[in-house]
């Protein structure tokens, strides 16, 4: 407690890179995964290739990835930012394909009978209809890369995993605690505040 | 290529080191998720039975599956020490969450009239619940295993880091030197060992489906 009062501004320094890293690894993924979802969605080959591939990804162990891409791209930010966006891609497609697959078809029918083109359905009726179900992959996503960032800190990327690996190798008690327990608390309050959004994005589709 | 080969003659030159290490990993992983699964079958299903304090539970189970793995095992350094021993107990912490979840959800969601028809067959509640319940629930259980798994494995290759040995060793150690083939000599076979077991779990969970619920 005495080591976090005198030293918040390393923590809080801290906090805020993780939140940037994970962050910015969380908006590439969402990025790539957006229109691969939408085409899995329209097919049933592209859902099983991509989930196939990406699910593969998704079972490797975080500091084996990390590990493995250190002879591609060495150490730091880019290595761990790859690392936790090949991790989401998996929850981020499947969820906006099934979110998108579940757009019940009269709906679609309707629209398309109002005179929409294909992109207008896409963005007016699929897409806000199946934003509950893409911001529970957003939120799982988004635990899963605050996760992968604690680690990645062993690769250079910085964050919080650094104060816990800094207290581990001068087997400095107090770091551990404080890394951790903010490392947890982030994730937590990360969590409750997205499942609250996708609450009221649940209530809107309604 | 050549990092490969290099790889490669590593293990040649240190096979006995690579198998213990290996060892390791493999019974840390498999203690951890039998711990895991033998806590949160049993809880999960009494919790879907009983309702009391069911919701604290599960939301519990919902924050534990958020917590950073390392975190977690970096927390078990200061509680319980350095070894094998506080690394199992950090990652039979981990295997919980989804085991649970998917137990409490696949009881739960045993379709009431089955239950009613095994009833009306004159089964016992104890009989139900082994042969009925736990039987439909099972695919679904099955389920949580595999996660648990994946992230059992994950996280055992962390374990080295408060001393809990396994193929992390080789990673630490050969991240810690910029040592890239002895870093190799880690990271492939636990990636390996996490696909494989993945695949396993996956095939299990198929022929655990009861064949009356097969929908394809």
């Amino acid at each position: 407690m005495k080591w976090f009062l005198n030293n918040w501004d390393q923590v809080l320094q801290a906090l805020a890179e993780h939140i940037l890293v994970s962050g910015s690894a969380l908006l590439i993924a969402f990025v790539i995964s957006l229109p691969i979802g939408i085409w899995a969605a329209r097919s049933t080959r592209v859902m099983a290739v991509s989930l196939g591939i990406t699910g593969v990804l998704y079972t490797i162990p975080t500091l084996a990835l990390l590990a493995l891409l250190i002879p591609i791209v060495g150490l730091g930010k880019t290595n761990g930012i790859l690392a936790m966006v090949m991790f989401s891609l998996m929850i981020l497609i499947r969820n906006i394909a099934t979110g998108i697959r579940g757009v019940p078809p009269e709906v679609v029918d309707a629209a398309r009978g109002m005179g929409m083109s294909g992109a207008q359905v896409l963005r007016r009726v699929e897409l806000p209809l199946a934003l509950p179900v893409i911001l529970a992959g957003l939120r799982v996503a988004a635990v899963t890369v605050i996760s992968i960032t604690v680690v990645a800190a062993y690769v250079n990327a910085g964050g919080l995993g650094t104060i816990i690996f800094a207290g581990m190798s001068n087997d400095h008690t107090p770091k551990i605690w404080v890394g951790a327990l903010t490392a947890c608390l982030l994730s937590v309050l990360v969590d409750v505040l997205l499942s609250m959004v996708e609450t009221r994005a649940r209530r809107a589709t309604q | 290529m050549n990092l490969l080969a290099q790889t490669w003659d590593l293990l040649m030159a240190n096979p006995a080191r690579f198998g213990a290490a290996l060892w390791t990993h493999v019974l840390l992983s498999a203690m951890a998720l039998l711990a895991g699964a033998v806590i949160a079958v049993p809880l999960g299903v009494r919790l879907a039975l009983s309702n009391r304090h069911a919701l604290l539970a599960i939301n519990l189970a919902n924050v534990g599956r958020t917590l950073p793995s390392l975190a977690v095992l970096a927390l078990a350094m200061p509680l319980l020490g350095t070894g094998f021993v506080p690394s199992l107990f950090a990652l039979a912490l981990l295997a919980l969450p989804p085991i649970l979840l998917n137990t409490y959800t696949g009881v739960r969601g045993v379709d009431p009239d089955v239950i009613d028809a095994a009833r009306g067959m004159g089964m016992r509640e104890g009989e139900i619940t082994r042969r009925v319940r736990l039987q439909l629930a099972l695919p679904l259980i099955f389920s949580g295993l595999r996660t648990a798994a994946a992230q059992v494995i994950s996280g055992a290759t962390l374990a080295a880091y408060i001393g809990g040995g396994g193929l992390g060793e080789f990673i630490t150690s050969g991240v810690a030197m910029m040592a890239i083939p002895q870093l190799l000599l880690g990271a492939i076979p636990a990636t390996l060992l996490a696909i494989g077991v993945d695949a396993l779990f996956g095939r299990l969970q198929k022929t655990m489906t009861p064949r009356g619920l097969l929908t394809t």
